[in-house]
C-alpha cells in the first residue's frame, strides 16, 4: 500500500489523530500549568538562590533531622499500606464474591467516606481515640482498663486514622483484579479435588497479586505525602515529610530549602514506580484498569 | 446593540473606572492582617474611625502568615499592600532584609510617644496577646498551678501537659522555670532552655501546632494545664469549660505594623499608621476583642474600665508580671539558630 496523501483510509487516521489532540489539548495545557511548570519552578529554586548552590540538599543528606523524617514517614506508610491489605483484602473478596447488589453496596460503603473532608474525619478520631474520647470511656466503664490509654497523639493514632483514609485506594485496584479472574478456574480446580482454600492460595490468590501490588502502591506513596493527619493526630512527635516541608519554609525563609525536601519526596516516589513497573504496567497501578 | 455601540459604551465603562480609580488612588491604602474575628474587631475599633477621620479609603486584605507575601510583593518591585499587621519578628527581620520602610517617627508623633520596647525603626506595636500558664478548674480546684516551675513540677502538680510545638515563649518559659527572673531572660541562654525543656518532655502529651488544637485540648480535658496565647483560653472559659489562666510569667507578645518598602501609597500609610496607634482608637480595640492595644497611653485614656483592663495582657499591672518577649533577639542568628534547633529537639 502506498502512503501517499490521497489515500482515504490514511487521510482519515490523520484527521482522528488531529482531532484527539486537538481534544486533549485543553486538558495537556492545563497539566502544563498547574503541575509541570509549578514542579519544575520549584525544583530549580532548590538548586538556585542568588546563584547556583547544593546548600539545600548538603543539609537534606547530612542532617540528622531529614534522615529521621524519612524513616519515619517510610516506617509509617510500610505500617499502613500493610494493615490496608490485610483489611482491605477480605472485603474486596467479599465484594466480588457476593451477588451484585451487595457488592455495589459494599463498595459504596467502602467509598462513601471520600466524601468527607480529610480535616473532619482527622477530628472525628479525635474524638474517638482521645483520653476523654468514647473508645478510652467504654473500656473504663467496662473496668477493662484503669488509666486511659494514650490512643493519639503520637504514631499510632496517626496511622490508625491514615489507614482510614487510604482503604478505598487498597480495596478498589484489588476489586478490579479479583473481578477479571474467571469464576470457570476456581471450579476447574474444585473439579480437579482441590479443596477451597487450596484453589484459593494457588489459583486466586497468585491471579490478584497485580492487584495487590498496585493497591500497596497507591497506598504507600499516597501515605509518603501525607500533612494534615500526622499534624492533627502525631501530637507535634510524629514529624513526617511533608511537615518538614512546611517546616522549611518558616525556618529558613526561602523556598529552595523546602524544594529541596520535596524534590527527593518526589524522586523516592519517581523510583519507587519505577521498581513497581518492571512487575505490572502502570496503567494498571494508576488507572485502576 | 450595533457593534459601534456597544464597543463606545466599553469606552465610556472603561474611562469611568480609570477616573474614579485616578481620583481614589490619591486617598487609599491597602491594609492587611490575619483575618477572621481579629481583623473585624479591628475593622470597628481602628480601621473604620481612622479612615472617617483621615477622609481615607482603607482596602482590606487578609493572610495568616504575611511573610512569604511580604518577600514575593517587594521581590517583584511592585508591592501592591501598603501596611501589614503581623508578628514584631516580620518587620525587624524585613527591615534588616530591605523588604520594610525605615519609619520616620517625627511624621508618627502618636508612635514617637511609645516606650521604646513598643516600637523598632521600622514598627511600631499594634496590639498585645500572651503566651500564659493555663489550666483545668476541675484538675486544680485550689492550689492551682502559678508559674514555670510549678508546670515542670511533675510531683506536686501530676496531670498531662501541652507546650507550643514552637520555639518561641517555650523556651523563654523553660528558663524561668529554672529561675530565670522574667526581665533578665535576654539574650536567651539556649544551652540551658533545652536542657530544662528535656526534663519536661516525657511529661508532654501533645506539642500543639495551630492556636485552635490548644483551645480543644484544654475544653475536652485532654491536658491539664498547657501554654496556651490569652484569648483562646479566655473563649474556651466563655463557653462554659472550667478553665483559667494565670498572667504570672506569661510571655508579653506583639503584633506590630509596618510598611512595605516601596509601598504604593507611602505618604498615606504612613498617616494612617500614626492614626491606628492613636491611644483612642486603641483603648476601643479591647471592647471587641480579648486582645491588649498595642499603645499603653490607650489604659490613660478612660475608655477600657477598670474591670476589663485587668483582665487585658498589656495592662501595666498584669505586664509587670510577665516577660516582654524581645523580636530583636529572635530575629538575631542566635534566635534563628535556636528555631532550627527547635526541629531536631522534637524529634528525638
Amino acid at each position: 500500500m502506498t502512503t501517499s496523501l490521497s489515500d482515504p483510509s490514511q487521510q482519515h487516521q490523520r484527521r482522528e489523530h488531529g482531532l484527539m489532540l486537538a481534544l486533549v489539548s485543553p486538558a495537556l495545557l492545563v497539566i502544563l500549568a498547574l503541575i509541570v511548570l509549578p514542579v519544575g519552578w520549584l525544583a530549580w529554586q532548590s538548586i538556585y538562590h542568588d546563584g547556583f548552590t547544593l546548600e539545600n540538599y548538603r543539609r537534606v543528606f547530612t542532617e540528622d533531622l531529614y534522615w529521621r523524617s524519612f524513616a519515619l514517614t517510610f516506617e509509617i506508610s510500610l505500617a499502613v499500606m500493610v494493615i490496608a491489605l490485610l483489611l482491605g483484602y477480605p472485603v474486596a473478596y467479599l465484594a466480588n464474591s457476593v451477588p451484585k447488589g451487595w457488592s455495589i453496596l459494599i463498595l459504596s460503603l467502602v467509598v462513601l467516606p471520600f466524601w468527607t473532608s480529610v480535616l473532619v474525619r482527622a477530628y472525628a478520631w479525635l474524638a474517638l481515640l482521645q483520653r476523654t474520647g468514647v473508645i478510652n470511656q467504654f473500656l473504663r466503664y467496662l473496668d477493662v482498663i484503669g488509666e486511659p490509654l494514650a490512643l493519639v497523639h503520637n504514631v499510632f493514632g496517626t496511622v490508625v486514622a491514615t489507614v482510614h483514609i487510604l482503604l478505598p485506594f487498597m480495596v478498589l485496584p484489588l476489586y478490579a483484579t479479583m473481578q477479571k479472574i474467571p469464576n470457570d478456574l476456581m471450579q476447574a480446580g474444585a473439579s480437579l479435588g482441590a479443596s477451597p482454600s487450596l484453589t484459593f492460595m494457588r489459583v486466586f490468590l497468585p491471579l490478584s497479586l497485580p492487584g495487590v501490588l498496585a493497591g500497596c502502591t497507591m497506598v504507600f506513596v499516597l501515605c509518603l505525602g501525607f500533612y494534615i493527619t500526622p499534624e492533627l493526630l502525631g501530637g507535634g512527635r510524629t514529624v513526617m515529610v511533608s511537615m518538614l516541608v512546611s517546616r522549611n519554609v518558616e525556618l529558613y525563609n526561602q523556598f529552595g530549602a523546602a524544594s529541596a525536601v520535596a524534590v527527593v519526596l518526589l524522586l523516592c516516589v519517581l523510583a519507587i514506580f519505577f521498581v513497581v513497573s518492571r512487575f505490572i504496567s502502570l496503567d494498571r497501578v494508576l488507572g485502576q484498569k | 446593540m450595533t457593534m459601534r455601540q456597544s464597543f463606545r459604551l466599553g469606552c465610556a465603562l472603561l474611562g469611568a473606572i480609570g477616573l474614579t480609580g485616578a481620583a481614589d488612588a490619591a486617598e487609599q491604602i491597602t491594609f492587611v492582617s490575619q483575618g477572621g474575628a481579629y481583623q473585624q474587631a479591628q475593622t470597628v475599633a481602628i480601621l473604620d474611625p481612622a479612615a472617617r477621620k483621615l477622609g481615607i479609603t482603607i482596602n482590606q486584605d487578609s493572610i495568616p502568615d504575611a511573610w512569604p507575601a511580604i518577600k514575593t510583593q517587594v521581590g517583584s518591585g511592585k508591592p501592591i499592600w501598603d501596611v501589614v499587621d503581623t508578628p514584631t519578628g516580620n518587620c525587624l527581620r524585613g527591615g534588616e532584609q530591605g523588604l520594610i520602610e525605615k519609619l520616620d517617627f517625627s511624621k508618627i508623633p502618636n508612635g514617637a510617644a511609645m516606650p521604646e520596647a513598643y516600637r523598632s525603626p521600622y514598627s511600631v506595636s499594634y496590639e498585645f496577646y500572651s503566651s500564659v500558664l493555663s489550666y483545668s478548674q476541675k484538675t486544680f480546684p485550689k492550689d492551682a498551678p502559678n508559674s514555670w516551675a510549678d508546670f515542670w513540677d511533675v510531683k506536686k502538680f501530676p496531670g498531662r501537659r501541652a507546650l507550643r510545638n514552637h520555639p518561641f515563649a517555650t523556651l523563654e518559659a523553660a528558663l524561668m522555670a529554672d529561675g530565670v527572673p522574667p526581665d533578665k531572660l535576654y539574650p536567651l541562654d539556649v544551652d540551658r532552655a533545652f536542657k530544662k525543656l528535656e526534663e519536661i518532655k516525657p511529661h508532654i502529651t501533645v506539642w500543639w501546632t495551630s492556636g485552635a488544637q490548644s483551645a480543644q485540648l484544654l475544653n475536652d480535658g485532654e491536658v491539664d494545664m498547657e501554654m496556651a496565647w490569652n484569648g483562646r483560653v479566655s473563649a474556651v472559659a466563655k463557653e462554659g469549660a472550667k478553665v483559667a489562666f494565670t498572667y504570672n510569667e506569661g510571655i508579653l507578645q506583639s503584633t506590630s505594623l509596618c510598611i512595605l518598602k516601596g509601598a504604593p501609597n507611602l505618604e498615606t500609610a504612613v498617616k494612617f499608621l500614626n492614626e491606628a496607634v492613636d491611644p483612642v482608637h486603641q483603648a476601643n480595640l479591647p471592647l471587641h476583642i480579648d486582645y491588649g492595644p498595642g499603645n499603653p497611653k490607650a489604659f490613660e485614656t478612660g475608655v477600657i474600665k477598670s474591670e476589663r483592663a485587668a483582665q487585658l495582657p498589656s495592662e501595666p499591672a498584669n505586664a509587670a508580671k510577665q516577660a516582654l518577649m524581645s523580636y530583636a533577639w529572635w530575629s538575631s542568628p542566635a534566635g534563628e539558630a535556636a528555631e532550627k534547633r527547635w526541629a531536631s529537639f522534637m524529634q528525638k
